[in-house]
């Protein structure tokens, strides 16, 4: 309805002379002003106007002040005068852009925006954006007009489509001119049947909810819409068994980078570590601290501060591992109860640690751009952080397996495993190949604790949610068996999400654990034990 | 998969171990205090502060902590209290609720403290309820909560349910045009009875039970990837929805990420939050977050007097500009001063006179107003709702006009509607059925 008023304005301002435009302005600015510091929602419906308005104007300054108003840096004083306040803490004149250097906090009251506000905002200026020189602005303007699916926006949109030459922009257009004619009471049964079939053929979530508000009405258009309903559900359902094996995919990989590390310590070591989640948590705030560094000396870096912090995170959690394993571990070799205790209150004494150092608050790690947001194939939604870690986590367990195949330490790592006293023997320094891999699994939980970072809160608890969850693994995949863990990670990780939408979070948790048990008491050694002498010993 | 279950099987395994490094942790937190002890060895009056310091509700509790250490200072600057000097004895209950009861013993019989400030999850509450209940202590707690209870020793500064939820949902029905609900929460005792209240709400409001969705999810999850898409997909049947999030702790800042990963803005699906604070948002980028709400009674962006010399004095005890402040600081703020007077009326600090003396108490809050106690031992508060802006902060989109008294029993929930708890004399009871006229639970002569 507001929309409709702001383009009878719009015509107005074409048609009225240039003095009372000046009016129109002043009117929407007026609008603006008015509402500094009031929540209510007369003032709100306000502001709300004076944006559409300004939007409509063609004032120059008009983008300003409305990403302004966006960004929360609108204000005015007691006398109706608009200021932007800027990156520095000043203030400019909202309608020169003029300086205001004696205007003070004291002197302004910010002008409030809500959900409703930020709709109009983004509907304003996409109508706008139509006409954008560029072609992906175009296409997100078009997306923007999807969204607010307002009929006010159809004359705008006929315009912009008969000039359109980008086809995927046209297709976004035209189904932007579906929504809205969908929406608009005046528009005839044979172009809203036409659009029922352009929302048909997007078949996305979005379609589906503008046609199922038409299915519930009656009359030829509402049957369509129904069918469309059905048949687009129909696609949607054969999406989400593939978007659940992703999220599968995603969650076994965060399992399975967690995991990697103890399959080391835990697998080929047999040190029932406790404190391994307390590495990932060392690993995430190495992140965090390499972030601040590069942010205060780099700030040119800054972009790939996460891949910076991986090498530092594995030398920083493998020197952890190393002092661990000769001050502490070395002295509990082939007594399980007394390590696993003692690696506990390590984990306490580390959680406590960084608390003291870094506090017990979450620490901010920036999601750098290029993993913020999602993919869109099809009716899949892959969110990038996820797609980047279940890459890394293969790659991580790829560079693992080629380290313990490879090179002179991983078959020293084999032989002392295979068989300690050969090893020892043959002239292999045992306790410091102990050392190394010990180290050597810190490390890799180090790395996991990088890509951690980016999914979950780094927090001194951060290592607690992992640990258990790794010993699953590693057990269930088998002890002592890279491909084990790998293949184990990702079956939970695809198990529990299949069960999830079924039995719900909390149940379906349970659900795996219960299946876990039963599995590792038919199969006490996972589901690739290792064979050959090493194991009977 | 971050299973909690196995971590509860963990805590069973290592209780000693807990139990012991949480002694250590307490003797160092003692010794850290001892000097103000040392110097007020005549006559103090002990406060007890009884906030996790360790363990997973340190993100949040530790805050409180420092702010009742800063309050008590101040108070002490101003004379002390009674012609005596105040002295904190902090305690360290670990996040384990067994021994937050433990601590609560301590503080009360060993420790003789004439007030308690603590607890921040339900759970920790309704344990250490029997331990204030029987050496007859006083509790002041500072976080918005289920409601349901009504204790004679127990004073509730935060918010009951139709001091935060009810009002959010009405704004969001009235502003947001919302027609359909997520009610989404930590599977513990504050979102399920939380939840519970707002569905009988939504109800009767008229809302379809086709259009309420309820989703639990254990503490600390934090693979939200299916649970946002199945709130997309319930969110696509074409009426506005909005999702009420009851998500506790740490849980929050993977859901916020994977919300603004999967790209729901809250101009497309709203959220508004009762357990999401300027504390729990210090550790996300909120730039994809910007719109989502949340209902509190205080907001660190309130714009007035009090609240600005609270921040600079917060900020300049913990000696860190970065601080936040947050609606539970505001609760313990206005809690002590309310303690604070009402020993001054009794002129004692023995409990049963002070909890008499409390009823009636007024004292200002931070949001240029004043907040009362009363009968019912909860406060009355102004309602908040904020939007999240891109620095962090809390844009105010909506304030009740006067102050909000808390119903203590729910009035939407068929076994309490007819309850009232009052503490005066002569009704004396914590759950009194106005129906019957008796009196059902928590009678105290």
């Amino acid at each position: 309805m507001h929309r409709l008023i702001a383009w009878l304005l719009l015509l107005a301002i074409v048609i009225l002379p240039p003095n009372a435009r000046a009016d129109g302005l002043d009117d929407a600015y007026e609008k603006l002003a008015a509402s500094a510091g009031a929540i209510s929602t007369a003032s709100f419906d306000s502001v709300r106007q004076g944006v559409e308005e300004l939007a409509l104007s063609g004032d120059p300054r008009a983008a300003d002040v409305i990403g302004a108003l966006h960004d929360g840096m609108l204000y005015a004083n007691d006398d109706h005068v608009l200021f932007i306040q800027q990156p520095d803490g000043h203030y400019a004149d909202a309608r020169t852009g003029k300086p205001a250097p004696d205007v003070t906090d004291d002197d302004v009251k910010s002008v409030r925006v809500n959900n409703a506000i930020r709709g109009a905002i983004d509907g304003a200026l996409g109508s706008l954006q139509l006409f954008a020189p560029d072609a992906p602005a175009r296409l997100q303007a078009a997306s923007a007009v999807f969204v607010s699916h307002d009929p006010a926006a159809l004359p705008a949109l006929d315009k912009a489509l008969a000039k359109e030459t980008d086809p995927a922009v046209k297709q976004r257009m035209e189904q932007a001119k579906a929504a809205a004619l969908l929406s608009d009471p005046d528009a005839g049964q044979a172009a809203k049947l036409a659009a029922v079939e352009t929302l048909k053929a997007r078949g996305d979530q979005d379609s589906r909810s503008l046609l199922s508000a038409l299915a519930g009405q009656t009359g030829p258009v509402a049957d369509a819409a129904g069918a469309a309903v059905v048949s687009i559900d129909h696609i949607l359902q054969m999406w989400s068994v593939a978007q659940s094996i992703f999220y599968g995919l995603s969650l076994g990989s965060v399992l399975l980078l967690a995991a990697a590390g103890l399959a080391i310590t835990f697998g080929v070591m047999g040190v029932i570590n406790m404190a391994h989640g307390e590495m990932v948590m060392i690993g995430a705030y190495v992140t965090f601290v390499v972030q601040q560094l590069m942010h205060t000396y780099l700030p040119s870096l800054y972009g790939i501060s996460l891949p910076v912090a991986v090498p530092v995170a594995f030398l920083v959690s493998g020197g952890v591992g190393v002092v661990v394993e000769r001050s502490l571990i070395r002295w509990l070799y082939g007594r399980p109860l007394e390590t696993l205790l003692a690696t506990w209150g390590l984990s306490l004494v580390l959680q406590q640690i960084v608390r003291s150092l870094f506090g017990a608050n979450n620490q901010d790690v920036d999601t750098p751009g290029w993993m913020s947001g999602a993919y869109r194939l099809g009716g899949l939604t892959l969110t990038w952080n996820r797609l980047y870690i279940i890459l890394f986590a293969f790659l991580v367990i790829a560079a693992l397996m080629a380290a313990l195949r490879y090179t002179p330490l991983g078959l020293r790592m084999r032989a002392v495993t295979q068989n300690r006293r050969m090893a020892a023997a043959m002239g292999i320094r045992t306790p410091w190949i102990d050392a190394m891999t010990f180290g050597l699994g810190s490390g890799v939980a180090g790395i996991a604790g990088v890509a951690l970072s980016q999914i979950d809160n780094v927090s001194p608890n951060l290592g607690q949610g992992y640990i258990i969850d790794s010993f699953m693994v590693v057990v269930f995949g088998g002890v002592g068996n890279l491909w084990g863990t790998t293949l184990g990670a990702l079956t939970l990780g695809i198990v529990n999400k299949f069960l999830e939408p079924v039995a719900g979070a909390v149940l379906g948790k349970i659900v795996v654990l219960v299946l876990l048990i039963l599995f590792v008491q038919r199969n006490p050694r996972g589901m690739f034990p290792l064979k050959g002498r090493a194991v009977e010993a | 998969m971050s299973l909690d279950e196995p971590i509860l099987s963990r805590r069973g395994l290592g209780r000693l171990g807990v139990a012991a490094a949480t002694l250590a942790a307490v003797g160092a937190v003692k010794a850290a205090t001892s000097p103000a002890q040392a110097q007020a060895a005549g006559g103090t009056i002990k406060v007890g502060i009884l906030h996790s310091l360790s363990g997973t509700m340190a993100i949040s509790e530790t805050t409180l902590k420092d702010v009742m250490l800063m309050l008590i200072e101040q108070q002490n600057k101003k004379g002390g209290l009674l012609g005596k000097k105040l002295e904190a004895v902090v305690v360290d209950p670990a996040s384990n609720w067994p021994l937050f009861a433990e601590k609560a013993r301590q503080l009360i019989s060993v420790d003789k403290c004439a007030a308690v400030f603590g607890c921040w999850t339900s759970v920790s509450r309704k344990s250490v309820l029997p331990v204030f209940e029987e050496l007859n202590g006083i509790l002041f707690y500072p976080v918005q909560y289920e409601g349901q209870e009504c204790s004679r020793n127990v004073f509730y500064t935060g918010a009951a349910p139709n001091q935060q939820a009810i009002p959010a949902v009405d704004y969001l029905m009235k502003e947001g045009k919302v027609k359909r609900w997520v009610l989404a929460g930590t599977d513990y005792v504050y979102p399920r009875t939380t939840n519970q209240i707002l569905e009988a709400y939504l109800k009767l409001k008229g809302v379809a039970p086709d259009d309420i969705m309820i989703n639990y999810t254990p503490f600390g999850q934090s693979d939200w990837q299916n649970i946002v898409s199945s709130i997309k997909k319930f969110g696509s049947a074409g009426k506005k929805t909005a999702v009420v999030s009851t998500i506790n702790g740490d849980a929050n800042v993977p859901f916020y990420k994977e919300l603004g990963n999967q790209g729901i803005k809250a101009t497309d699906i709203p959220v508004v939050a009762f357990s999401v604070g300027e504390e729990e948002l210090a550790g996300v980028d909120t730039k994809p977050l910007l719109g989502h709400l949340a209902a509190w009674n205080y907001f660190e962006s309130v714009d007035t007097k009090e609240n600005k010399a609270f921040i600079k004095e917060w900020k300049a005890f913990t000696k860190n500009p970065k601080r936040t402040t947050n609606d539970p600081m505001e609760a313990h703020y206005i809690g002590f001063n309310m303690w604070v007077k009402g020993v001054e009326k009794a002129g004692t600090t023995d409990p049963d006179a002070v909890i008499e003396a409390l009823i009636g108490v007024t004292v200002p809050n931070l949001s240029g107003g004043y907040s009362a106690l009363m009968p019912n031992h909860h406060i009355t508060k102004p309602v908040l709702i904020g939007e999240i802006q891109a620095d962090g902060q809390f844009n105010v989109v909506s304030e009740t006009p006067g102050l909000v008294v808390a119903q203590e029993w729910s009035p939407y929930v068929a076994d309490t509607k007819d309850l009232i708890g009052d503490w005066r004399a002569p009704m004396k009871c914590g759950a009194y059925n106005v129906k019957t006229g008796t009196c059902t639970a928590g009678k105290k002569a």
